[in-house]
C-alpha cells in the first residue's frame, strides 16, 4: 500500500491518473523562486519553451538572458552572474547541458563553488522519437562525480517544483534532471520534500518487506506499480523508496531498507554504470552488503520510438522491474 | 595623461614584477615564462593605474572586476598582486607548492581575492560577460564599474571565446573591456602556423566590437587605450595588445619554446642580471 506518511496522490492507481510533464513543475517553480528572490535569474540556450523557462521569461523579462545555441557560454556566463550575487538557473536539454559543457561546469561553477543551477531537460530515453543523440542517459553519472555538485532527479511535476524552490534557496551548485514526457502525478502538496532525503513511498500491507526497490525519476511510478502487482499476484512483499536527491544520497534510508529486506533493486532511466544504482551500491558495500539488481540501460545508446516502447526495449518497464525483484529475492 | 614620473614608476614596478616572476619560476621548477614576462607591463598599468581596487579591502564591493582567462600566466598575476600589497612578497616563493595559496593555475578557493579560477582556456570572457550583464541588471548599484578580461591570442582557437564575443556584442555591454595578449605564440608554435588568427582586429570588428590595437609595452599608449575603451558606450571594447613573449630577457623573447617551461638556475641568473641592469637604466634614464 502507499505509505501513509508520504501523503501520495490517492488516485495513483487509477488508470486515468493525472499526467503532467516533470519539466512543467520546474517552469512553475522557477517563477515562484523569482517572486521570492529578486536575485534569481534565468538563462537559456534557444530552448526556452521546451524547458518551460518561457514562464519566467514572460514574468521577468529583465532577468532573463537568451544565450543562443551555445551551451558552453550558457554555463560560463551564469558563473559570472553568480560571482556578482545572482542565483542563475540555466536550462537546455540534458544531452547538451551538462552533456556538452561538462568542463566549463566543473571549472567555472563547481571548482568556484558558484550557486548556478544546471537544469537538464529531456533526460532519459523517454524523449522518444528524437532518437539516441538526444537521449541523455549518462548525465547523472557525469554530474555525480563532480565535487561541490548536488544532483536532483524529481519523480513528478510537483516534486520538480519543490526541488526548484529549494535549490533557489541553497547557495550551492546543483544539477536538476528533468524529463520531457507526461508523468503520472504521484506526490501531493503535502508530500514531504527535503534535499538529501529519500521517501519510502510504498510498503507491504502487513509485515516486513522482502525486497526494497530504490528508484528515481519518472520510473518511481513503474516501481510502485510493480510492487503492487508482485504483492497481489505472487505474495512478494516489496517496499519502494523514492530517491530524488542522487547526491548527497540518503545513505541512512538506503541502509535501513537494506537491513529490513536484505535484497535491493535499483530503478533509473539512465545507464546502470555511474547513476543511482552505483550510488546505492557504493553505500551498501560499505554499510551493509546485500544482493543488488540494477534496472536501467545496460551500456547501450538509445534510438527512436515511443517512450513506452523504449522503456520496455531497454528493460526498464514494470515487467523488467518485477523480474529484477524476483531475481534479487532468489539471491538472498 | 601619464606624467613622466608616473611612467618611470610603472616601468620600475614592471621590472620588479619581472624579477619576481623569474625568482618564482626557478623556485617552482615548473610553469610558464613567456606569457607572464610579456604581460608584466599590462598587469602593472592595470593594478597601479587603471583598476578601481583596494588591496587593503580585497572584497570591496565597488571594485572593478578583473578576470584572467588564460590562467597559465598567473605568475604575473600573483607577482603583481604581491607588489600591489595584497600579500607579502615572500609568499611568491610558494608558487605551485603543496598547501600554497598560489596554485599552479588560479583557484579562488585557495586565494579568494581572485574573481574566478582559470586554466582551461576560452571560458574567461563568458564569465566577464556574465558579470557585466549582472551588474547592468542591478543598474550598476549606482557604481561606475568596469569588468576587465585578460585573454590570450591562442585561446581564441576555442569556440567558447567566440560564443562570448557574440553575446557581448548582442547585449551591447559597454562596461566590459577585453584585453587580448597578442604575442603570436602558443605551445606548439607560432599562432599563424598552428591556427591563423589574422586579421584579428577585423574579426572582432565583424563581431561588432570596438577594437583598439596598441603596443602592449608602451604605458602611454596603454593608458590612452584604456581611457578610450571606457569612453565607448554603444559596444564592448577589445584592446588587442601586441606584446613580446618573454619581454625583458633578450634570450627568451619571441621564442615559443618559452611558452610552457621555467628557466633553469643558470638561465634565471642570466635573466635576473639582465633585468637588474635594465632596472638601473630605468632609474638613470629618467633622472
Amino acid at each position: 500500500m502507499l505509505n501513509p506518511h508520504s501523503k501520495l496522490n490517492p488516485k495513483l492507481f487509477n488508470p486515468d491518473v493525472e499526467q503532467v510533464p516533470i519539466r512543467k513543475g520546474f517552469g512553475e517553480g522557477l517563477v515562484k523562486a523569482g517572486e521570492v528572490d529578486a536575485n534569481v535569474v534565468a538563462l537559456c540556450a534557444d530552448l526556452t519553451e521546451s524547458t518551460q523557462m518561457h514562464l519566467f521569461k514572460e514574468k521577468f523579462p529583465e532577468r532573463f538572458v537568451e544565450i543562443g545555441v551555445a551551451e558552453q557560454n550558457l554555463v560560463t556566463v551564469a558563473s559570472g552572474m553568480a560571482a556578482m550575487g545572482k542565483i542563475p538557473f540555466v536550462s537546455s536539454y540534458a544531452m547538451f547541458s551538462p552533456g556538452r559543457n561538462w568542463e566549463q561546469i566543473r571549472t567555472t561553477i563547481a571548482y568556484n563553488d558558484r550557486p548556478v543551477k544546471i537544469v537538464g531537460s529531456h533526460a532519459g530515453v523517454s524523449v522518444g522519437p528524437d532518437g539516441g543523440t538526444h537521449q541523455a542517459i549518462e548525465d547523472m553519472a557525469i554530474m555525480r562525480v563532480m565535487p561541490n555538485m548536488m544532483v536532483i532527479s524529481p519523480c513528478d511535476a510537483i516534486e520538480a517544483r519543490k526541488a526548484t524552490l529549494a535549490l533557489a534557496k541553497l547557495a550551492k551548485p546543483a544539477y536538476l534532471r528533468l524529463a520531457r514526457e507526461k508523468t503520472p502525478v504521484m506526490t501531493t502538496e503535502e508530500t514531504p520534500f527535503e534535499i538529501g532525503k529519500g521517501q519510502t513511498v510504498y510498503i507491504p500491507d502487513t509485515g516486513l518487506a522482502q525486497v526494497g526497490i530504490i528508484a528515481t525519476g519518472a520510473l518511481v511510478y513503474k516501481a510502485i506499480i510493480a510492487a503492487k502487482e508482485l504483492e497481489k499476484e505472487e505474495g512478494i512483499k516489496v517496499a519502494v523508496v523514492n530517491i530524488s536527491t542522487i547526491k548527497p544520497i540518503d545513505a541512512e534510508l538506503i541502509e535501513a531498507i537494506a537491513r529490513e529486506t536484505r535484497a535491493i533493486v535499483t530503478v533509473e532511466e539512465h545507464q546502470i554504470a555511474g547513476g543511482l544504482g552505483s550510488a546505492v551500491a557504493e553505500v551498501l558495500v560499505q554499510k551493509y552488503p546485500v544482493p543488488i539488481e540494477f534496472v536501467g540501460v545496460k551500456d547501450k545508446f538509445g534510438q527512436s520510438g515511443t517512450p513506452e516502447e523504449l522503456i520496455e526495449y531497454y528493460g526498464m518497464g514494470v515487467k523488467s522491474i518485477k523480474a529484477a525483484v524476483e531475481k534479487a529475492l532468489r539471491r538472498k | 595623461m601619464l606624467t613622466d614620473t608616473k611612467i618611470k614608476n610603472l616601468e620600475t614596478v614592471a621590472n620588479n614584477i619581472r624579477e619576481s616572476i623569474i625568482e618564482m619560476l626557478v623556485e617552482a621548477g615548473s610553469g610558464h615564462t613567456a606569457g607572464p614576462l610579456g604581460m608584466a607591463d599590462i598587469f602593472t598599468i592595470l593594478f597601479f593605474d587603471v583598476l578601481k581596487h583596494d588591496p587593503q579591502i580585497p572584497d570591496w564591493p565597488e571594485r572593478d572586476r578583473l578576470v584572467l582567462s588564460n590562467g597559465h600566466i598567473c605568475p604575473v598575476y600573483y607577482a603583481t598582486m604581491a607588489h600591489a600589497g595584497y600579500f607579502p612578497l615572500e609568499e611568491l616563493q610558494t608558487l605551485r607548492k603543496f598547501g600554497s595559496r598560489l596554485q599552479g593555475h588560479p583557484h579562488r578557493e585557495f586565494m579568494p581575492w581572485l574573481e574566478t579560477s582559470s586554466g582551461p582556456l576560452g571560458a574567461g570572457l563568458s564569465q566577464a560577460v556574465g558579470m557585466a550583464i549582472a551588474d547592468r541588471m542591478d543598474g550598476g548599484n549606482g557604481v561606475d564599474r568596469f569588468v576587465y578580461c585578460l585573454m590570450s591570442d591562442g585561446e581564441l582557437d576555442e569556440g567558447n571565446s567566440w560564443e562570448a564575443i557574440m553575446l557581448a556584442a548582442k547585449e551591447k555591454i559597454h562596461n566590459l573591456i577585453a584585453i587580448v595578449d597578442r604575442n603570436n605564440i602558443q605551445i606548439d608554435g607560432y599562432t599563424e602556423d598552428i591556427m591563423p588568427l589574422d586579421d584579428l582586429a577585423e574579426k572582432w570588428r565583424a563581431f561588432n566590437w570596438h577594437v583598439i590595437e596598441v603596443d602592449g609595452h608602451d604605458f602611454r599608449a596603454l593608458s590612452q587605450a584604456f581611457n578610450q575603451a571606457k569612453a565607448i558606450f554603444e559596444k564592448p571594447t577589445v584592446i588587442i595588445a601586441h606584446t613580446i613573449p618573454g619581454k625583458g630577457v633578450k634570450e627568451f623573447e619571441r621564442d615559443f619554446h618559452w611558452h610552457g617551461k621555467p628557466p633553469s638556475l643558470d638561465e634565471a641568473k642570466m635573466a635576473l642580471h639582465e633585468l637588474r641592469t635594465l632596472g638601473g637604466k630605468i632609474q638613470s634614464e629618467h633622472q
